[in-house]
């Protein structure tokens, strides 16, 4: 698997946002690729760039943002460089998406069966109702209980868990090779989160996509990534191997957001404080001029505030942004 | 450290039913039972962790005690105070020492209102203090939650997510209340501002020896606040025991699959979750018997038919289930 060829490669890849006083830099130098099979997860916190990443990913930007300068490319072709036409063929065809909040998503006015049936005619030369039965077979595959029957009904008649499930059948309809995935758990209960991360883990191996997750749920992370990348500030601090990132975290944002979240599975005694990390995220119109992560950073030096990291490679496999490992 | 002997809080069979109403005329159709018979208690200094997924009636239930629904039936007591579930209105002797901290700390700020009134208006309410005072103890309270007083003329926009948090916490602490009820107040921050927040309110209370009703569905953030947890589904609590009890040993199935569905924070003890999804039930159709019986491995007849009641097991842990 280490030497396919990547679904989905991106290559420093620049996102801006134009504002009432000029453009500002939302994701920045992103690169990106994810094999077959593959799972990378984008975790970070609001305001990051996670999300703007996966809108970039499809082409589905706000109109107050824009692609400033990178590729993206899907199975090898390059994706900014199409028309709307060929982008609109290959969004659903060969890469679509999961939203966070399926009950936005999904036509209200279109049954369910409806709307997987139009993304498959969309695609496939299907009539009306060979599409439906697709559909339903679509919704067999994401294991939506009495499939014929949910496909008779309208979004809002579902559950936030059978919602979740049809968001997915839409997405997979036609069969892409690549698939991302916005937060696609946040909205759920946790005992549905642990069913839809189920279902992802499961139609992953059966069908071998290449998969973007993106999150700020480090649990979902420890649950589904094999490769995760860190985001803050519109960059990335961070890349290794999910065993590798809860193993030897370098940047210590990552560190500080492992100590920050109270969770189970702490191998030492509970600590009574959690650590966390001070003041907020900076506005990424008004960032500060080193490391964006300096300001909170408890090892940061004068350098740190003074000059951005490099995004190097640590250690084989091991990506990060920060000038203080180098010294440690 | 909790008092079990005198309890500051208690609550016995609460119930908050809402009418269904439809038609021309609003007729009640049904009825929602949001909170269906809910008892516990929760001594001084003590956190009561009340977890459970959306729709099992955990807010309800705290807003119910701040008296912003009104209960249906049932006793809601604090110590050295008149059952006030017995009056038109809750008395301001009671309002005072129970105050709230609510989820969005975007909407639950007035922002028309600078930072100094928001946080003096339950002052001027309960006419505490001169003007003075009013404006000096505005400034204490800014401080305590970590905020700059300098900042008392900003309006709530001004003011990031966790700040604004803290802002609501100042306003609840104005009054000096035993009781606050948090009302999942970190579920709309980002995990690092989470943290601050978390570690503000242990230290309130340690200094101020406050008790909270902490409500939230998160496993972790309960397990690290509570000294006790009362696990909630479809408006009746289901478990209820000490914080090591219900997340070492727990015994009804429900809090079982809640431990089984959290993710683990380690890739080398990754679940299997099963992709098979459940008869989940809601409020407006509750199952007869046990609620949980459509999801319950365990269910046999009798749990189709009787509702089990909460019981009493070893070590304080109680349970509502026929099978254990």
């Amino acid at each position: 698997m280490e030497h396919a060829e990547p679904a989905l490669a991106v290559s420093d890849l620049n996102v801006e946002i134009l504002g009432e006083n000029g453009a500002f830099p939302v994701v920045s130098e992103m690169s990106l690729s994810v094999r077959p099979g593959e799972t990378v997860c984008i975790v970070g916190e609001s305001g990051c760039g996670k999300s703007m990443t996966a809108l970039s990913l499809l082409r589905l930007l706000p109109d107050s943002a824009r692609v400033a300068s990178g590729s993206i490319r899907i199975h090898g072709e390059d994706f900014l460089a199409m028309d709307r036409r060929q982008v609109e063929d290959f969004r659903g065809d060969k890469i679509a998406m999961i939203f966070q909040e399926p009950l936005s998503a999904l036509n209200p006015v279109l049954t369910i069966g409806e709307q997987i049936a139009e993304s498959v005619r969309q695609h496939r030369r299907l009539g009306r109702r060979e599409a439906f039965a697709r559909a339903v077979k679509c919704l067999e595959l994401v294991q939506m209980p009495d499939p014929e029957r949910r496909a008779r009904q309208y979004p809002h008649e579902l559950s936030g868990g059978m919602r979740q499930r049809a968001m997915i059948a839409l997405a997979l309809a036609c069969e892409p090779k690549i698939i991302i995935a916005d937060e696609p758990t946040t909205a759920l209960d946790v005992t549905v989160q642990a069913q839809i991360l189920g279902l992802i883990s499961d139609l992953q191996k059966r069908l071998g996509t290449a998969q973007i997750l993106i999150t700020h749920d480090l649990g979902v992370v420890a649950e589904i990534a094999d490769r995760v990348i860190v985001m803050y500030a519109g960059r990335r601090v961070e890349e290794c191997s999910v065993y590798e990132l809860f193993d030897n975290p370098i940047h210590p944002y990552t560190v500080g957001l492992m100590g920050a979240v109270p969770h189970r599975d702490r191998t030492e005694a509970a600590p009574e404080r959690l650590t966390d990390i001070p003041g907020t995220v900076p506005p990424l119109w008004d960032l500060p001029k080193g490391c964006a992560f300096a300001p909170r950073c408890p090892g940061a030096s004068v350098r740190c505030l003074e000059e951005r990291p490099p995004f190097l490679e640590k250690k084989p496999g091991h990506f990060a942004a920060c000038w203080e490992h180098d010294n440690a | 450290m909790p008092d079990a002997a005198a309890p500051l809080l208690s609550v016995e069979n609460l119930k908050v039913h809402f009418a269904i109403r439809s038609g021309v005329f609003q007729r009640q159709v049904g009825e929602v039972k949001a909170v269906d018979g809910v008892s516990f208690s929760i001594g001084s200094g003590e956190t009561l962790g009340l977890v459970g997924e959306s729709g099992c009636g955990k807010s309800t239930t705290g807003l119910a005690l701040m008296g912003l629904v009104k209960a249906t039936e049932g006793q809601i007591a604090m110590q050295g105070a008149e059952d006030v579930t017995q009056m038109r209105g809750i008395p301001r002797s009671y309002r005072r020492r129970m105050q709230i901290i609510f989820q969005d700390p975007f909407s639950s700020l007035n922002p028309r209102q600078r930072v100094r009134d928001i946080i003096r208006a339950p002052l001027d309410i309960h006419g505490i203090g001169t003007i003075e005072e009013r404006r000096a103890e505005v400034a204490k309270l800014m401080s305590l939650v970590g905020l700059r007083p300098d900042q008392a003329d900003n309006f709530p926009h001004q003011f990031s997510g966790g700040q604004r948090q803290r802002i609501g916490i100042a306003r609840a602490l104005a009054l000096k209340p035993d009781i606050i009820v948090c009302d999942e107040p970190v579920s709309a921050l980002d995990v690092s501002v989470q943290a601050q927040i978390l570690n503000l309110l242990a230290d309130l209370q340690k200094e101020l020896g406050l008790s909270y009703l902490f409500i939230s569905h998160d496993l972790g953030v309960v397990e690290h606040v509570s000294h006790r947890v009362a696990v909630m589904y479809l408006g009746k609590i289901v478990e209820t025991g000490s914080k090591e009890a219900i997340f070492t040993k727990p015994l009804h199935p429900y809090s079982e699959l809640l431990l089984r569905s959290a993710p683990a924070h380690d890739p080398r003890k990754r679940h299997k979750f099963s992709a098979v999804s459940d008869d989940i039930p809601s409020a407006t159709r509750k199952p007869l018997g046990c609620a949980f019986h459509t999801r319950c491995p365990l269910a046999t007849d009798i749990c189709r038919q009787i509702e089990p009641r909460l019981e009493r097991k070893a070590d304080g842990q109680s349970v509502a289930c026929h099978h254990r």
